[in-house]
């Protein structure tokens, strides 16, 4: 893959929190319409990584970013960039699913409703076809005045995923999306995942290794805050380049 | 040894069940004083007429609703500008700036005022110097603003529970789990937009308690009323901000040091302090009841 065709575009990117460098000079591509699974032991920036895709880092105090992140080319840090444009163009997924305390129905629409759609049959419709996007519809469809935190942990997060959806983002990224969740729910979200990548660019950290194979086109290895490797994700866990890569996944450590 | 370790639980348990046994006894010994010395002088009538015959007779309806308005006022201006307070100094303000500082060591240093300091500051402050500007202002001739009325009465009470409604709100609103906050970010809200659709929504409970504790505060004191507005005997009802109240506190008070009869009014004292009771139990009950209405139309 050459970086012309990809999504995200990183070059040099360090991160610090306070005295604590997070992330070393990470250059790397994300290409569009793939799946690509963030892998490494606890604390080795993963997590910060995808966070500053959408720039929610700069929501801690004390953090000093460098480096270049590139959407479609744009630079995402640089000044004129309006953050919360950004973020509608970059949903998130977090790792405990977070519905607000609002009916199922609110909860889709709060993000088309803060961007000023206000007719209700536009709203019916964008909390539809989200709702099936999230393949959730079926599951609530005749009860979306129900309190979203009255589902299930995998109707939670398949929620938060259709709330991120209804405002037609095109990077999803996902934090441990399925590690709150028993085993059949989480083959569901990877399931979903499968059917959301001919739409999105999905990027997705994971502590669980079988899950990468099972859902990512690509698979990079985090360590220590450093990008130790990238490749497709076949080649990833069958023949890595690099040694830790290979002990980390053999479960040599980590 | 097993006998030392018995015994050191047993005493604690004793200990702590005549403590507790202790306080519901005085307490229940308190209300059952009160509402015994005060039962029959309390009726309909009681409720719903002034007081007549240099206040040994007749009923105190001007204090009940002088306290009732007073509570309001006080509630509408304290608690508005307490939540925007608090919200500012949770949301806007960094730790590290003065500012914030400043209004927290302020809001502390309130919290630790003798409310008759806050009394003497709502004569110099409220009824002097804003009344008289006031009265300069719209060129009266005659004393209107620059005396003690009901407004006066109820910021001085204001400022007095400013701090019990910062405190509690603020609480209530880093109270907001910062997932929720998160989600409404990464959609692409503004910050006003996430304050203004989920942190405030979801801390109303705490505006409610920070309300329901400065009434409970409000209702009973006395000494910042006294010089702000209080009147001693007053019998028609307050028709504007500018009139003076009577108030059930302060009544008692009166009746029990001032009256030309202190024995012939003990029932009338008895009975305005369970009407002061009630009506303070009644305020938070329906804060309460409110809450819990709320509360439970966020979960289902």
């Amino acid at each position: 893959m050459t970086q012309n065709d990809a999504k995200i575009v990183t070059r040099n990117l360090n991160l610090h929190y306070g005295d604590k460098q997070a992330l070393k000079n990470i250059s790397m591509s994300i290409p569009p319409n793939k799946v690509t699974a963030f892998i490494g032991p606890s604390g080795c920036g993963k997590s910060t990584y995808l966070r500053s895709l959408n720039r929610m880092n700069d929501l801690i105090d004390g953090v000093k970013i460098e480096g270049d992140v590139l959407i479609d080319d744009v630079n995402i840090y640089e000044k004129s960039v309006d953050v919360v444009e950004l973020r509608k163009r970059v949903g998130m997924i977090f790792q405990k699913s977070n519905p607000f305390p609002k009916s199922i129905y609110d909860n889709v629409a709060y993000g088309p409703r803060i961007n000023g759609v206000r007719e209700k049959s536009r709203l019916d419709e964008i909390v539809e076809r989200s709702l099936k996007r999230a393949a959730l519809w079926n599951e609530v469809k005749d009860d979306l005045k129900k309190s979203g935190l009255a589902l299930s942990g995998g109707q939670q997060q398949r929620l938060c995923i259709a709330r991120a959806l209804a405002v037609d983002p095109e990077i999803l990224l996902m934090d441990e999306p399925a590690s709150a969740l028993d085993p059949l729910a989480t083959a569901k979200i990877e399931e979903l995942i499968y059917e959301l990548k001919s739409k999105y660019t999905i990027v997705i950290v994971t502590h669980n290794m079988q899950q990468a194979a099972r859902v990512s086109d690509f698979t990079a290895f985090f360590y220590l805050g450093e990008l130790i490797e990238l490749d497709e994700t076949r080649k990833m866990f069958t023949t890595p380049e690099k040694k830790q890569t290979e002990e980390y996944i053999t479960g040599r450590f980590g | 040894m097993k006998l030392k370790r018995r015994l050191m639980g047993g005493s604690v348990i004793g200990v702590s069940t005549a403590a507790t046994l202790l306080i519901i006894g005085v307490m229940m010994w308190m209300t059952a004083s009160i509402v015994v010395g005060g039962r029959e002088t309390l009726t309909w009538e009681f409720l719903t007429t002034a007081p007549r015959e240099g206040m040994t007779a007749g009923g105190i309806l001007p204090a009940i609703v002088g306290t009732v308005l007073l509570v309001l006022l006080m509630s509408l201006a304290g608690v508005p500008a307490g939540a925007i307070t608090a919200l500012y100094l949770s949301e806007y303000a960094s730790s590290r700036s003065i500012l914030a500082r400043l209004i927290r060591f302020a809001v502390n240093t309130l919290a630790g005022v003798p409310s008759i300091v806050f009394g003497l500051f709502g004569l110099g402050f409220f009824v002097q110097f804003v009344g008289t500007g006031m009265d300069n202002l719209f060129g009266g001739v005659t004393l209107k603003w620059a005396q003690p009325n009901v407004l006066w009465a109820s910021l001085t009470m204001a400022l007095l529970t400013l701090p019990v409604v910062i405190v509690s709100v603020e609480e209530s609103i880093k109270n907001v789990p910062a997932e929720l906050r998160a989600a409404s970010l990464a959609l692409g809200a503004t910050k006003w937009q996430t304050i203004w659709k989920i942190v405030i929504p979801n801390s109303m409970n705490g505006i409610f308690t920070g309300t329901i504790l400065a009434v409970s505060r409000g209702a009973g004191e006395v000494a910042p009323i006294l010089f702000t507005g209080a009147a001693y005997f007053l019998p028609q009802l307050p028709d504007s901000f500018s009139s003076q109240f009577m108030h059930l506190g302060y009544h008692v008070y009166i009746m029990s040091t001032q009256s030309t009869n202190v024995d012939a009014t003990k029932g009338i004292q008895y009975a305005t302090t369970l009407v002061l009771l009630m009506l303070t139990f009644a305020l938070n009950l329906s804060a309460i009841v409110l809450r819990s209405r709320m509360r439970a139309r966020q979960i289902q």
